[in-house]
């Protein structure tokens, strides 16, 4: 479906200085910086997957999207997505892909967000029964039904980037990119907006390319990861393969009837304790959770027991540091 | 076309949202040409005349410059406006659509306040061609439409060209107001009261003098020997839009390799 | 009067920085100035009768006003001030302890003295080496120079104190655009910029001679071609002082009703 092979692309940026004299300067001979946006990337998706693109601000993210939907040209490297080379034959690739930037806006603010969809059908040259068809399955799938004669501007930002997610979709594409769409969104939004992008994903067979800072909209939609910092490939793969490698770590919450001593459990740190209450961290590939349990109910009466993972926030964390980035 | 046509329907509504304030400055817009009319007609009032040229003349010199003008400020507003699709992002957008660029951004705006300049220079020619003691055959009827359909495609390709500037550089932009408002000013008086390297400039740089001095001869019965180039001189207008297409999708290549 | 003076010295430094549009302006200036000083002198050749003003005069005229353009222009729109009255954003500054008509006169002063003192003084320097008939003439003595100084100066504090009526009229309309660019468009008329008012029909003089407009671009271009002669450039800008004083207080009296409708309306 997509294959990206070698991608790079740098930047030039004029350095600017304070100071009269430097601005002079500047009108003549403009001195540059390079920043290497992309180095090197590479890698092949498949149709229908669902990959979640992650890296911290700046990493080269928004250069890979921009790319790979024909808006940017690229310095060395192929893209090839469904046979086109988006930057080259760029009007006929892009009605065959869908685009959503979260933090700006395709609708147009001041009319019902239903004319901004009959627009977006001539600007595609979507069948009128296709297109009807499709407005319907995102109406109803997207609950858009008391929305869709509202004037954007009266829209709740939740409403909104249901609307933009639908207005990407009416031409059915076949890939779908979403820069930061959950990007400011209350919990209720993020999940409808989750539960939508899983849906189609799985209704139409959609590939979608995701980035975000949120780890819960990877960790609720992703299957496979793709991690970048300053402009390189760090990491390429599926969630549990990270969540194997620092997932490993458990922390046990126990409450029990009172117990004056200190609990003491081989294989098992004490983070802290008291005489209800104690928090134990564990690593599963030195021993197993049921091992630490019976030891534990050894020694006192078990009331409760909770077990987490380490969040997969931290675990981004970790990545980052392990790369540096 | 049906597209741009549904753009215009569209921006339309979305300016009718805020009533009072499209009233105030279509009547606005009504007035500052109106102003410089004004003007125009008590320095007549004063000399009489300029370089033998008579008031009702000027007039129609003036009211066929400031119609293409209006024309194109409400039509080509997406290019004169271009610095803020440009500096929010928003050209993005354009270029993940499967349309040309340069017709989505016509229809990323329309200013229908300019109705009022273009209703005020309707009447200023309907005025001036009614005192011209002139004889109007089909023939000079769609040479003054060729005019002003010329007008506005100077005025849209120096739009056109101020835009491509952008994906350069947003600052000193205004320099192309020489072009548009300058260009405007200067047009609405035919061309050869000025000195030579202004008529030099404004006929074979930017042809200005075919869209109005030129083919005004041949309605005022002025021109002399054959009257075919005076007719299609206009053409001259519409040339000039092919090298500012080609700097802007110069331009259009330039961001898509900088992303700047 | 400190906070005045800071408000005032901020803008200015920040008006300075756009230095490439102040060259850009200056380039489209000297077009303009070109232009009508070309229709003029086709006008003035073929005049037949004596003309209430001489090319000359009318050149330096147009010089005067293409290099001051931000010192007589009333049409200088500041969107800082609209959008802090149409979105409420005035509350903050009724916090602040100075009156908001020194602080927002400070303010509007200060741009278009940035903005002048970018673009005047190379439109300046090049009108006066141009060659004829374009050249701009030197002030016909120092007294005459002096005068016109003084007169340029009080025409600035009048267009400021008139502009600052404009937006104190936003608070009654809330809506800038479409009133704003009428009163920017008669006013700039009746100031002369169209057409100098000496080459007016007389009736039409009679009405600029009572208004204060005028008094911003026409008189002191005149003062300094000599056009108005020293006597009455002295009783001249006697006036302009009394306007000025005139003007300032129906603002201040303007700016104090509508502040008190805003307080009424809850902001």
């Amino acid at each position: 479906m997509i294959k990206v092979q070698g991608l790079s692309k740098a930047y030039q940026v004029a350095k600017r200085s304070s100071g009269v004299k430097q601005a002079m300067k500047a009108l003549f001979k403009r001195e540059y910086k390079i920043v290497e946006a992309l180095n090197d990337i590479s890698f092949t998706i498949e149709p229908g997957e669902i990959v979640g693109y992650i890296g911290p601000n700046g990493a080269g993210k928004s250069t890979t999207i921009k790319v790979m939907s024909g808006i940017l040209v690229p310095d060395h490297g192929t893209c090839t997505v469904m046979g086109y080379t988006p930057w080259k034959d760029r009007v006929n690739y892009v009605k065959h892909i869908g685009v959503v930037f979260g933090q700006r806006s395709q609708l147009w603010w001041d009319v019902p967000v239903m004319d901004s969809f009959d627009l977006l059908r001539d600007i595609y040259k979507v069948p009128e029964d296709e297109y009807r068809s499709t407005l319907a399955l995102l109406t109803e799938t997207l609950e858009l039904e008391e929305i869709l004669q509202m004037p954007v501007r009266q829209l709740s930002l939740g409403q909104r980037m249901r609307c933009e997610i639908a207005a990407s979709l009416l031409h059915s594409p076949s890939v779908l990119f979403l820069d930061e769409p959950t990007i400011g969104l209350d919990a209720v939004s993020k999940i409808a907006v989750r539960r939508f992008i899983r849906r189609i994903n799985e209704e139409k067979g959609v590939t979608i390319i995701l980035t975000t800072h949120d780890m819960n909209d990877i960790e609720a939609l992703a299957n496979r990861i793709i991690l970048i910092g300053k402009g390189k490939l760090l990491y390429d793969g599926s969630l549990s393969a990270i969540r194997n490698r620092f997932g490993t770590g458990k922390t046990i919450t126990v409450v029990y009837s009172h117990h004056n001593e200190r609990l003491q459990v081989e294989g098992a740190i004490v983070e802290s304790w008291s005489p209800e209450r104690a928090v134990l961290s564990v690593d599963t590939s030195q021993v197993v959770i049921s091992e630490v349990l019976i030891r534990l109910s050894e020694q006192v009466e078990l009331l409760d027991v909770t077990i987490d993972t380490l969040p997969i926030e931290d675990m981004i964390v970790q990545l980052y540091k392990e790369h540096q980035i | 076309m049906r597209l741009y046509g549904k753009y215009i329907a569209m921006l339309f509504k979305s300016q009718m949202q805020y009533r009072a304030s499209f009233w105030l400055l279509t009547l606005g817009q009504f007035l500052v040409p109106f102003s410089v009319f004004a003007g125009l007609y008590f320095l007549f009032e004063r000399f009489g005349q300029i370089r033998g040229w008579e008031f009702q003349e000027v007039a129609l010199c003036f009211s066929i410059i400031h119609m293409s003008y209006a024309l194109s400020e409400c039509f080509a507003r997406g290019f004169d406006s271009f610095s803020a699709l440009v500096g929010n992002g928003d050209f993005d957008r354009v270029l993940v659509r499967p349309r040309s660029t340069v017709l989505q951004v016509l229809g990323s705006k329309f200013e229908f306040t300019r109705v009022g300049k273009l209703a005020q220079s309707l009447i200023v020619l309907g005025w001036a061609i009614s005192q011209l003691v002139m004889d109007w055959s089909v023939l000079k009827v769609l040479v003054l439409l060729f005019m002003i359909a010329s007008g506005v495609c100077i005025f849209t390709g120096i739009f056109i060209l101020a835009a491509t500037m952008c994906f350069w550089t947003v600052q000193g932009l205004e320099i192309a107001n020489i072009f548009t408002d300058g260009g405007r000013e200067m047009a609405q008086y035919p061309l050869n009261i000025y000195q030579k390297w202004v008529v030099r400039f404004f006929t074979f740089i930017i042809p200005f003098g075919c869209v109005n001095y030129l083919p005004l001869l041949y309605l005022l019965g002025k021109s002399t020997g054959n009257d075919l180039p005076y007719m299609l001189a206009p053409l001259a207008g519409i040339a000039f839009l092919v090298p500012c297409l080609l700097m802007w999708n110069h331009g259009v290549r330039h961001y898509r390799s900088t992303g700047s | 009067m400190k906070a005045y003076v800071s408000v005032f010295r901020l803008r200015l430094t920040n008006g300075m920085q756009y230095r490439t549009a102040a060259l850009a302006g200056v380039a489209t200036q000297f077009f303009w100035g070109f232009i009508i000083i070309m229709v003029f002198e086709a006008f003035y050749s073929g005049a037949a009768t004596e003309l209430p003003i001489s090319l000359k005069q009318l050149i330096t005229y147009v010089w005067l006003q293409q290099a001051f353009l931000a010192f007589v222009m009333l049409w200088f729109r500041d969107n800082e001030l609209f959008q802090l009255i149409t979105t409420g954003n005035i509350a903050y500054e009724l916090c602040r302890p100075s009156g908001i008509y020194g602080l927002w006169f400070a303010k509007l002063l200060a741009q278009r003295l940035a903005s002048a003192l970018l673009r005047c003084f190379p439109i300046l320097l090049v009108a006066l080496f141009l060659p004829e008939p374009y050249r701009m003439p030197l002030p016909i003595d120092p007294a005459a120079f002096l005068l016109f100084l003084f007169a340029l100066l009080f025409g600035l504090l009048m267009i400021v104190s008139l502009s600052m009526l404009m937006y104190i009229s936003v608070f009654v309309t809330l809506s800038p655009a479409g009133s704003l660019l009428m009163f920017g468009v008669i006013g700039e008329f009746l100031a002369g910029m169209v057409i100098p008012v000496p080459l007016m029909p007389e009736w039409l003089q009679r009405i600029v001679y009572v208004l204060p407009f005028r008094w911003t671009a026409d008189f002191p271009f005149r003062v300094y071609s000599g056009h108005i002669t020293k006597e009455e450039a002295l009783i001249g800008i006697g006036i302009q002082l009394v306007w000025l004083l005139v003007l300032v207080a129906v603002g201040k009296m303007a700016m104090a009703k509508a502040l008190r409708n805003v307080v009424v309306n809850g902001g």
